[in-house]
């Protein structure tokens, strides 16, 4: 792999990698908080690789015979070969542009409600419907037996998976980093069953129904919630809670 | 080509002028028909690319094969940017700090050079990519191989850009940054020991020299850089590969039967470090990923994936010889794991 080469893969990566932090497309992959490092990164790939391209201009501009400032073994201006490899998640990231983890890693991977914590729960927040995360609906479902969603209606924002049961099922993914430790959030459905394809995003609103039941991949709990009202909505910019 | 270089240990390094190179070494000619080559064939790539992106991305359709690429550019998203800055920090201490600094910071006596090179790990912030040459440096100039070893297997894993990745990674565990750094720097000085009793000198073959010599600074600075990125991303891009498979292809019940059993456990996941091979400054997000292993488990995976896994063998066969490689490697992964298992065990 020619200086030249290693100039212009890592170009292609550095772009890539501005491009998806200077949008949106990095919350797919990674949190928020990376994103001052992903810029900052990728720029300094960009002129790594524009430092390269005027050393080997220098190089094939130079008279014939001239010191070269290569070292013996090669390594001065020709690298592995394995550098080829950072080709692959650049072409993904600008051809491809994978989607977010959905309905494919609710079917395989189990539910994040496995520890019972013992913490107080706050009263919900106001407003009418009250807005939760599924984690937070979950905990205050089963380990608070729903004493805080009481008599009130509540907001839960996701997208659809199939169940165990062949019904669809309200998930979200969640990051502690990258997608590479996205776990699962699901909640059972009754009442008004939202209607689409799997990760079709839906806003519900509905009310808490003291009913639970276990995830066959690990055994965590399922809590479940009465639907009211529905709607799709497009996917949010950050998919992950 | 071997051209000379200054080998004396007090020597300050400053730029060099570029040696007059040996004639007929290297013919240009030769030279620029490999640069047009592999060029053509990556422009070639891109156009392809570039043409049939539609159709590529319609073969990426099965859920499953989503997944897979998902993860796996996100491992590498969030790899980039410590890759990145480690590369540039290393380049800056192997640019800019003198090597002959080195050697006049540790002390005489071998046995005491160990821990003090050990702890020196601290202020290099890198990857282990990038302690394998300098190591090789070091002894090259006049630092004992103990120390240097010492030095090898402690700077990936106890500098702050990896303890940070680490405290980042287990946010509801901050004392496994604490039992990585203590672990990691606990199996390098007893490496360091080991080999002052059992290591012989002609097991090290060392190649004669770093490919930084003679260049300008700045010019010697981006080249380190760019030479380790591609390197260390080209290694990184193939964990990042093998990480997404076991995600995706490894069922969660055989993950959680074999996470159920103690000892099996450890064992498993300082083989799977072994064989990831993910850099030191992004393995603590694929650690935390495991979640189903019990956080020993996962100390063991943290302690021996910076300092044994398939890419820093063949780099340490590379730089320091193959009969080392053999005897290093694994006397390294026994007490990686034997410490890692037993502070796991004290600790949770």
């Amino acid at each position: 792999m020619s200086r030249g080469t290693q100039a212009v893969v890592l170009v292609f990566l550095g772009g890539a990698i501005l491009r998806a932090s200077l949008t949106d497309l990095y919350l797919r992959y990674v949190k928020q908080g990376l994103r001052p490092f992903l810029i900052a990164a990728g720029l300094l790939l960009v002129i790594t690789a524009l430092v390269a391209l005027v050393q080997e201009v220098r190089h094939l501009n130079r008279p014939e015979g001239q010191p070269d400032d290569d070292d013996g073994h090669g390594h001065g201006r020709s690298g592995p070969a394995v550098g080829w490899l950072l080709l692959l998640p650049a072409l993904a990231l600008v051809f491809v542009v994978p989607p977010a983890l959905g309905a494919d890693t609710v079917t395989r991977a189990g539910s994040a409600l496995t520890d019972d914590r013992d913490i107080a729960f706050p009263p919900l927040p106001p407003g009418d419907p009250a807005e939760l995360s599924l984690l937070e609906y979950g905990y205050r479902a089963v380990y608070d037996h729903g004493r805080t969603l009481q008599g009130r209606r509540v907001q839960l924002t996701g997208f659809l998976a199939p169940g165990p049961d062949d019904e669809p099922m309200l998930a979200r993914i969640m990051l502690s980093c990258c997608a590479a430790d996205g776990i699962p959030v699901k909640v059972g459905l009754r009442g008004d069953m939202p209607e689409g394809p799997a990760n079709t995003w839906v806003r519900t609103t509905g009310r808490w129904i003291p009913h639970t039941a276990k995830d066959p991949i690990n055994d965590a709990d399922l809590p479940y919630f009465h639907v009211e009202t529905w709607e799709k909505i497009p996917a949010p910019a950050d998919p992950y809670e | 080509m071997i051209r000379l270089s200054t080998t004396d240990p007090a020597a300050p390094v400053r730029p060099e002028p570029p040696a007059p190179a040996a004639p007929a070494a290297e013919p240009p000619t030769s030279d620029r028909e490999r640069w047009v080559g592999s060029t053509e064939v990556l422009c070639f790539l891109l156009i392809l690319v570039g043409v049939l992106h539609r159709q590529i991305a319609a073969l990426v359709t099965d859920p499953r094969l989503q997944t897979w690429l998902t993860v796996f550019v996100s491992v590498m998203v969030q790899a980039v940017p410590f890759l990145v800055f480690g590369v540039a920090l290393s380049a800056v201490i192997a640019v800019f700090v003198p090597r002959s600094f080195w050697a006049r910071a540790l002390p005489r006596h071998p046995a005491l050079a160990v821990p003090v090179a050990g702890m020196a790990g601290v202020v290099l912030p890198g990857c282990e990519c990038g302690s394998v040459p300098i190591a090789g440096s070091l002894i090259r100039r006049g630092v004992t191989p103990a120390a240097a070893l010492a030095f090898l297997l402690a700077a990936p894993a106890i500098n702050p850009i990896v303890l940070t990745a680490t405290a980042v990674a287990f946010p509801r565990n901050p004392e496994m940054v604490a039992a990585r750094g203590g672990a990691s720097l606990l199996v390098a000085l007893l490496m360091g020991w080991l080999w002052l009793r059992l290591g012989r000198a002609d097991l090290i073959r060392l190649p004669h020299r770093a490919h930084l010599d003679g260049l300008p600074r700045m010019a010697a600075f981006w080249t380190a850089c760019r030479h380790d990125v591609v390197h260390a991303g080209g290694f990184l891009v193939v964990g990042a590969m093998a990480a997404a498979t076991i995600n995706v292809v490894v069922p969660q019940p055989f993950l959680h039967d074999l996470a159920a059993r103690p000892v099996l456990s450890v064992l498993a996941l300082a083989a799977l470090a072994v064989l990831l091979s993910i850099c030191s400054e992004a393995d603590a997000f694929v650690a935390a990923s495991l979640s189903q292993f019990s956080l020993t488990a996962r100390l063991a995976f943290l302690v021996v994936g910076p300092m044994v896994d398939l890419k820093l063998i063949s780099m340490q066969a590379g730089v320091f010889g193959r009969r080392f490689a053999v005897r290093f490697a694994p006397a390294t992964f026994v007490l990686a794991v034997l410490v890692a298992a037993g502070l796991g065990t004290v600790i949770w």
